[in-house]
C-alpha cells in the first residue's frame, strides 16, 4: 500500500525524523493560512501517489501567503501528468505546504527488503535528488549499503558507517545517525516495504531533514496496523482495482480487450502470456485465489464485465483447492443475474471437473468450451476481434 | 527414489483444527501419506476428525516420530509455527500459508537456517512424490509416478504442467512448489541440486516467474552443475512493471526481474525454454525423447 507524502511526513515526525515544518491543505485559503503561520518562503507540493511531480508543474515555490494561495489554486484540481502517472494524469485533491529549506547538500536514503539476502537493507548515496535506478546503473560505487541483522536490526555502528559514507561530520553527522536509526525504527515498526527519502538534505545552517518521503507498506502486515490501513486513499487507485479488493480478488486492470479469470497467480500470468502469444491483449490480471467462493466468482465476473474495453472473457481454471463445481456454481449465478453480453470461453480442469462441466451443460448457458489453454486463448482472442 | 518425501515420511499438520488444515490433512491421508496427527495449541489431547491433536510439535515428534511438518496456521501465527517445527527438530517443514508479513519471514527464515531443518514455502502448494506421499494442497489424482522432477514458484501453474505431462504418459519423480513470496525457505538452486543428485530423476521441469533473481541464480547453477536436461518456462512475459501480480514476490521493480531477462540467462545456461505455457509437456516429451 502507498500513502501520500504528507501522511509519510507526519509519520516521520512521530518517529523523531526531522521534516520541514508544514501542513496539508485542500483549499487555496487553507494553503494561504499555513503559509502565514510558517512565514517566509514556502513550497506548495501536489499530493498524488506518483513521483516526478516537479517536472509536471505539481511543485511550486511561493514567496508569501498570497503567492502560496495562487500556487495552490493552480495545483489543486489539476490533472497532474508525470512519467509515473497514467497518460491522462491524476486529479490533485490536496497540497502540502512547507517552509522552504536552504539546501547545502542533497543526499539519498532508503530502506527495503533485499530478496537475495532475505533481510532488510539500508541504502545511502551522496547523489541525492536523482532517480536511484539511474545512479545504480551509471555510478554504482556511489551507493553504500548496510544489511540489517534479521533479528537484531540495524546496529549503531552501521548507522554511523552510513552517515560517514554520506560525507557527514560534526553536528550534521550526529543528526544523520539519529535520523537513520529513527527511520529504521519506523520501517520495522510499521512493516514498511519501502522507505525512501530523496532528497535527504543538509541545510546551510547544518540541519539534516527529510525533504521528501515515500513510504510503502507490506499489504500482508496491514492486519496489525489499522492506523496505517486507514491512510489508504482509494482516489489514487483504479476504481475497478478498488472494487476487486473489496472481495479479496487480486485484480489489476490492463490495456487489452480479452478479460482473464484464473485461479492462482502463476497460472493467471501464464494465461495473460498465452493470450498475447495468440495475438490478443489481456484486459487484466485476475487471480480469484485458491479457495474462491461462488460469491467471489460472481463478483469477479461482474467486475470483468463492467470494464467497457472488454470484448471477450476467458476463464481458465485448474481446480485444486478451488473445485470446478464451485466455480460453475458462481458462473451460473453471475450470468443469471447479470446476463451474458459478452462471449465467454471456459477451460476447466482438475478437481470435480466432470461435475462442474455437467452443471454448466445443464444450465443451458451459451458458454464456449475449450479443451486446453491454447484452444481457449485462441477462441477468446478471435471472439474479441470479431466482437463489435 | 525421489527427493524430500516418500512412503516413510511421517507428517504432523500444524493448524489441523482449522478448516483448511483438517480438509487437506484428510486428502493427504487418503492419498496414502502417513499423517500422524496435528497440532493446535490449547487443543492437545483431543481428536479432530479422527486425527490426534497435540499442543506442541515436540510432542508429535516424541510420540509419533513426526519428521515433516505441514503448516496451515493463519498468517499472523505462521512464522512462529515454522520456528516451532524447526526448534522441535523436524527435518522438513512445509508452509502452505499465504500472506505472511515479510518481516516475520525474515526472522523465521534465519531462525530455520540455524537449525538442521529445511523450510519449503511459504505460500506454496507443497511437495508430492506421486504414488508415495502427497504433502500439500495439490490435487493428487493428476499426478503419475515417473522420472521428471518438477520445481515451481507457482501452485496452479504446476498443476497445469503436471496435467500436461501425465496426459502424455510422462510421470514425475517429485514435484516441489517453492512458493511465490519474496522470502522463502528453499530456492530453485536447492531443489535443482537435489534433483541433480537423485538417481530416479532423469529430467527437470522448472517454472519461474517475474521478480527477484532466483531464476538467474538457478541459471548459474544449471550451467555449472546440472548434467540432466532442464526445461524452463517463465510466466509474466506480459506483466507490467511496478505492479504486484498476485504473488508478493512477482513484481518487476526498477526494470529488474523481467521474464525476458530470465529466459535469456536460462537459455544461455543450457536450459530448453518454453515460450507458451501450453507447450510445457510437449517440450519435456521432446527433450527426453518420448
Amino acid at each position: 500500500m502507498k500513502i501520500h507524502e504528507y501522511q509519510a511526513k507526519l509519520l516521520l515526525r512521530e518517529f523523531g525524523v526531522p521534516v520541514p515544518d508544514g501542513d496539508v491543505a485542500d483549499t487555496p485559503a487553507k494553503a494561504k493560512q499555513i503559509a502565514q503561520q510558517l512565514s517566509g518562503k514556502v513550497v506548495v507540493k501536489a499530493q498524488v501517489h506518483a513521483g516526478g511531480r516537479g517536472k509536471g508543474g505539481g511543485i511550486k515555490i511561493a514567496d508569501g501567503p498570497e503567492a502560496a494561495e495562487t500556487a495552490a489554486k493552480q495545483i489543486l484540481g489539476m490533472k497532474l501528468k508525470t512519467p509515473q502517472t497514467p497518460p491522462e494524469g491524476i486529479l490533485v485533491r490536496s497540497v502540502w505546504v512547507e517552509r522552504a529549506s536552504d539546501i547545502a547538500r542533497e543526499l539519498y536514503l532508503s530502506m527495503t527488503l533485499d530478496r537475495a539476502r532475505s533481510t532488510h537493507v539500508v541504502m545511502a548515496s551522496e547523489a541525492g535528488g536523482m532517480e536511484i535506478e539511474e545512479v545504480a546503473a551509471r555510478t554504482p560505487e556511489k551507493i553504500i549499503r548496510e544489511w540489517a541483522h534479521p533479528a537484531l536490526g540495524l546496529a549503531d555502528f552501521q548507522a554511523r558507517r552510513l552517515a560517514f559514507g554520506l560525507g557527514l561530520s560534526g553536528e550534521p553527522f550526529k543528526q544523520g545517525v539519529g535520523l537513520i536509526r529513527n527511520l529504521f525504527r519506523l520501517y520495522l515498526a510499521k512493516d514498511c516495504s519501502l522507505v525512501e527519502v530523496n532528497p535527504l538534505v543538509v541545510t546551510k545552517d547544518g540541519r539534516v531533514l527529510a525533504l521528501d518521503a515515500k513510504l510503502n507498506f507490506d499489504d500482508n502486515a496491514l492486519f496489525r496496523h489499522k492506523e496505517v490501513a486507514e491512510l489508504r486513499d482509494v482516489n489514487e487507485e483504479d476504481p475497478l482495482d478498488v472494487e476487486a479488493s473489496k472481495y479479496n480478488l487480486n485484480y489489476i486492470k490492463l490495456e487489452g480487450n480479452v478479460a482473464c479469470m484464473v485461479n492462482g497467480a502463476g497460472l493467471a500470468m501464464a494465461t495473460m502470456d498465452i493470450v498475447k502469444l495468440s495475438g490478443g491483449e489481456p484486459a487484466n490480471f485476475l487471480d480469484v485465489g485458491g479457495s474462491a467462493s461462488p460469491e467471489q466468482i460472481e463478483n469477479a465476473f461482474r467486475i470483468l464485465s463492467s470494464d467497457p474495453s472488454v470484448k471477450a472473457i476467458f476463464i481458465n481454471v485448474f481446480g485444486g483447492i478451488l473445485r470446478v463445481d464451485r466455480l460453475a456454481e458462481g458462473i451460473i449465478a453471475a450470468v443469471r443475474k447479470l446476463g451474458l453480453k459478452l462471449p465467454v470461453v471456459l477451460r476447466a480442469e482438475g478437481t470435480n471437473v466432470e461435475q462442474g462441466k455437467k452443471m454448466l451443460a445443464d444450465s443451458g448457458l451459451p458458454l464456449i468450451m475449450a479443451a486446453d489453454m491454447a484452444e481457449g486463448a485462441k477462441k477468446a482472442v478471435e471472439l474479441a476481434r470479431k466482437s463489435p | 527414489m525421489s527427493i524430500l518425501a516418500d512412503k516413510s515420511t511421517r507428517v504432523v499438520v500444524q493448524g489441523i483444527t482449522g478448516k483448511e488444515g483438517a480438509f487437506h490433512a484428510a486428502r493427504c491421508k487418503e492419498y496414502g501419506t502417513q499423517v500422524v496427527g496435528g497440532v493446535t495449541p490449547g487443543k492437545g489431547g483431543t481428536t479432530h476428525e479422527s486425527f490426534a491433536v497435540w499442543n506442541t510439535v515436540e510432542e508429535a515428534v516424541k510420540k509419533e516420530g513426526a519428521n515433516c511438518a505441514l503448516i496451515f496456521v493463519p498468517p499472523a501465527g505462521a512464522a512462529d509455527a515454522i520456528m516451532e517445527a524447526a526448534a522441535a527438530g523436524v527435518p522438513l517443514v512445509i508452509c502452505i500459508t499465504e500472506g505472511i508479513p515479510v518481516a516475520d519471514m525474515v526472522r523465521a527464515k534465519h531462525f530455520v537456517l540455524g537449525t538442521g531443518s529445511r523450510l519449503i514455502g511459504p505460500n506454496c502448494p507443497g511437495v508430492i512424490t506421486p504414488g508415495q506421499a502427497k504433502i500439500g494442497i495439490m490435487p493428487g489424482h493428476i499426478h503419475k509416478a515417473g522420472d521428471v522432477g518438477v520445481v515451481s514458484r507457482s501452485g496452479t501453474l504446476t498443476y497445469e504442467v503436471v496435467g500436461q505431462l501425465t496426459a502424455r504418459g510422462i510421470g514425475q519423480s517429485t514435484c516441489v512448489g517453492i512458493g511465490g513470496d519474496p522470502v522463502n525457505g528453499t530456492s530453485f538452486v536447492d531443489v535443482l541440486r537435489l534433483f541433480s543428485e537423485d538417481a530416479a530423476t532423469r529430467a527437470i521441469m522448472m517454472i519461474g516467474e517475474i521478480g527477484g533473481t532466483a531464476e538467474e541464480d538457478a541459471a548459474a547453477f544449471i550451467k555449472a552443475h546440472v548434467k540432466k536436461p532442464v526445461v524452463a518456462f517463465i510466466c509474466g512475459q506480459t506483466a507490467p512493471p511496478g505492479r504486484r501480480m498476485g504473488h508478493a514476490g512477482a513484481i518487476i521493480a526498477g526494470g529488474k526481474g523481467t521474464a525476458a531477462e530470465k529466459m535469456k540467462v536460462l537459455q544461455t545456461a543450457g536450459a530448453t525454454l518454453v515460450k507458451s505455457p501450453a507447450d510445457m509437456g510437449a517440450t519435456v516429451a521432446k527433450v527426453i525423447g518420448k
